[in-house]
């Protein structure tokens, strides 16, 4: 992937305790386009994504996103800014509507004064309907978000974070729990949007990580094993150890 | 594009709180009529509503924005020790005068409290906060307990009547029906304010206040905000009660009527704003009633501490919650409260 550079990680560490979880972490990511993160259970994948959004501080190193340092920012001031994390487990508003949820996002750049008198809310209708039927949810809302399948609550999630309009867009496990159909589903709303903003995946699936990603970066134990394309991280020395009959 | 209707769930029931208040409203605009040849339950219904606004200013901050306030009653004391020194003082008892005061000072002393415990680097908790707005209302009882400025434990007495142009707020209907109408405006304002875009906001982070930082909000000034306002209002009411009664004392800032408020919103169903209204007439016309019988007078105060334990405990809803659904109670705010909304396919 070729552009601007969206997204450097430099040197990342942290730990929680006595475990480390991420060791001098390296990350880049230029210009839009679909980035897995991959590797085993507690290679630090998602902790690293906590750490791109601002849900844990870095012991050390330092992250700037479209040229700006944001190391010491809020989670507030980066999503601001123009990052946007799905969590590992959905994080819906159970007792909301759908739609709810997605003008939520929508109107999260408005000043307070302004959503005390309700002045956007007819203005948004058509987005927060346009990004419903992106997401097959349209027929569904005015259900209760926390009345959603497992897989309808992934993809709300999934909306709502890309209601914020984000240049990065972080997403942990976007296919956890979800049917085979469902999978594919997602896949090709995920390759439909990555033209409109760089994607940073976690993700399980191999295969899935496979079929999306332009790039893909191996975690272990912390450590960065390598970054590539998937015929690039296949010829990995180490990724043998790793991941060698999967990947 | 080709335009189909979509039925809101049918469980969703959104008349029940509407029904609640359109009957608590009738109730209170025919007091006068009712109650007309009862000056002293005029007087009670009085009561009732200046401390029914000190509970919606409470629920504002718990019910709608988690702000766990233990320190209402501090706004509304100072507010109304504000009015009756200024009217001791400078001769002033307008109500053009004292209304923007008694605002002042709610608004004033709730942002130091926000700046204090809302804005700290450390996220605060719901104990920190609880305890540090129950620590400001102790701290002012003591002040003014100890401060012959203002009357130290007798408080400040013989407060002037309240004034709008030359006419004299006395109590019984007149005072009613001004209390009533500035209770109105509160209440109103309340009503678009939760029913608003802001309060989505505040329905997210009853929630899941932990999400919404990850999607811009920064929550602490919405928290704020809410905290702010609720300030105000219980200024108002506190205004309202020095005027009425003629007296504020020191148990008017302190913990105790800070308790009762928190009584007052959990009994009637917090974040319904009609709720505590509720639970304000449930616990003041039981107290009037049941004062007049000595060996209940005697235990009230216990009688309440075990009503809020059992409430806290067994019914968090409060009395709202039996005929009030969660989904009513939270409401949807995208697209008002039509019954059939148009979407595209």
């Amino acid at each position: 992937m070729n552009g601007a550079t969206i997204l450097d990680v430099r040197g990342v560490s942290k730990s929680f305790g006595a475990l480390k979880a991420l060791t001098g972490v390296d990350l880049l990511i230029q210009g839009a386009g679909l980035h897995g993160l991959i590797g085993p259970n507690g290679s630090g994948k998602s902790t690293l994504l906590k750490v791109i959004a601002g849900a844990h501080s870095v012991d050390s190193g330092s992250i700037a996103f479209k040229g700006r340092d944001i190391t010491k920012a809020t989670p507030y001031q980066r999503a601001r800014a123009g990052i946007s994390l799905k969590f590992q487990t959905p994080q819906v508003l159970p007792l909301l509507p759908v739609y709810d949820n997605i003008l939520l996002a929508f109107q999260a750049r408005e000043r307070p004064w302004a959503l005390m008198r309700s002045i956007s809310r007819r203005t948004m209708h058509q987005d927060v309907m346009a990004a419903l039927e992106r997401f097959h949810l349209a027929d569904r809302a005015d259900r209760l978000a926390g009345e959603l399948s497992h897989g309808e609550q992934q993809w709300l999630e999934i909306a709502t974070a890309l209601a914020c309009k984000p240049r990065l867009l972080l997403l942990d496990e976007p296919t956890g729990g979800m049917s085979p159909a469902e999978r594919r589903v997602t896949g090709r709303l995920l390759q439909a949007i990555k033209s409109d903003c760089a994607l940073l995946i976690v993700e399980h699936d191999l295969d899935f990580v496979r079929e999306i990603c332009d790039l893909i970066t191996v975690l272990n134990e912390g450590h960065v094993l390598g970054t590539g394309t998937v015929a690039e991280v296949q010829d990995l020395p180490n990724l043998k150890e790793v991941y060698t009959a999967r990947v | 594009m080709k335009g189909r209707l979509v039925t809101r769930d049918p469980t969703s029931g959104i008349c029940v709180l509407a029904r609640v208040e359109i009957a608590t409203f009738f109730v209170l605009l025919s007091m006068p009529f009712l109650l007309w040849s009862r000056p002293e339950l005029i007087t009670l219904a009085t009561n009732v509503l200046i401390l029914s606004m000190l509970a919606i200013s409470f629920d504002l901050c718990w019910g709608y924005s988690g702000v766990m306030s233990f320190g209402q009653a501090l706004f509304f004391g100072a507010a109304g020790y504000l009015v009756a020194i200024v009217g001791r003082d400078l001769g002033f008892s307008s109500i053009w005068g004292s209304l923007p005061l008694a605002m002042l000072a709610g608004l004033c002393l709730s942002f130091l409290f926000a700046a204090i415990l809302l804005f700290d680097r450390i996220k605060p908790t719901t104990i920190f906060v609880a305890l540090g707005t129950l620590t400001g209302s102790y701290a002012a009882e003591r002040l003014v307990s100890g401060w012959q400025y203002v009357g130290a434990g007798n408080g400040l007495s013989s407060i002037r009547l309240l004034r709008i142009g030359p006419i004299e707020m006395v109590e019984g209907i007149p005072f009613y029906c001004l209390a009533l109408m500035l209770f109105s405006l509160c209440y109103f304002g309340c009503r678009v304010l939760v029913r608003s875009q802001f309060g989505l906001v505040l329905a997210a982070i009853r929630q899941n206040e932990e999400k919404l930082p990850f999607i811009g909000y920064c929550v602490q000034v919405y928290k704020a905000v809410a905290f702010l306002l609720a300030g105000v209002i219980a200024g108002v009411a506190g205004m309202l009660f020095a005027y009425h009664q003629g007296f504020v004392g020191p148990g008017n800032v302190g913990p105790s009527l800070s308790t009762a408020a928190v009584l007052y919103c959990l009994l009637g169903g917090p974040g319904t704003l009609i709720g505590p209204v509720l639970g304000t007439a449930v616990v003041e016309v039981a107290s009037y009633f049941l004062a007049d019988i000595d060996t209940i007078r005697q235990i009230w105060p216990l009688l309440l501490g075990l009503m809020l334990l059992i409430i806290v405990v067994f019914r968090p809803n409060g009395l709202l919650g039996f005929i009030v659904s969660d989904r009513e109670r939270i409401g949807s705010y995208g697209r008002g409260g039509s019954k059939q909304v148009r979407t595209t396919t």
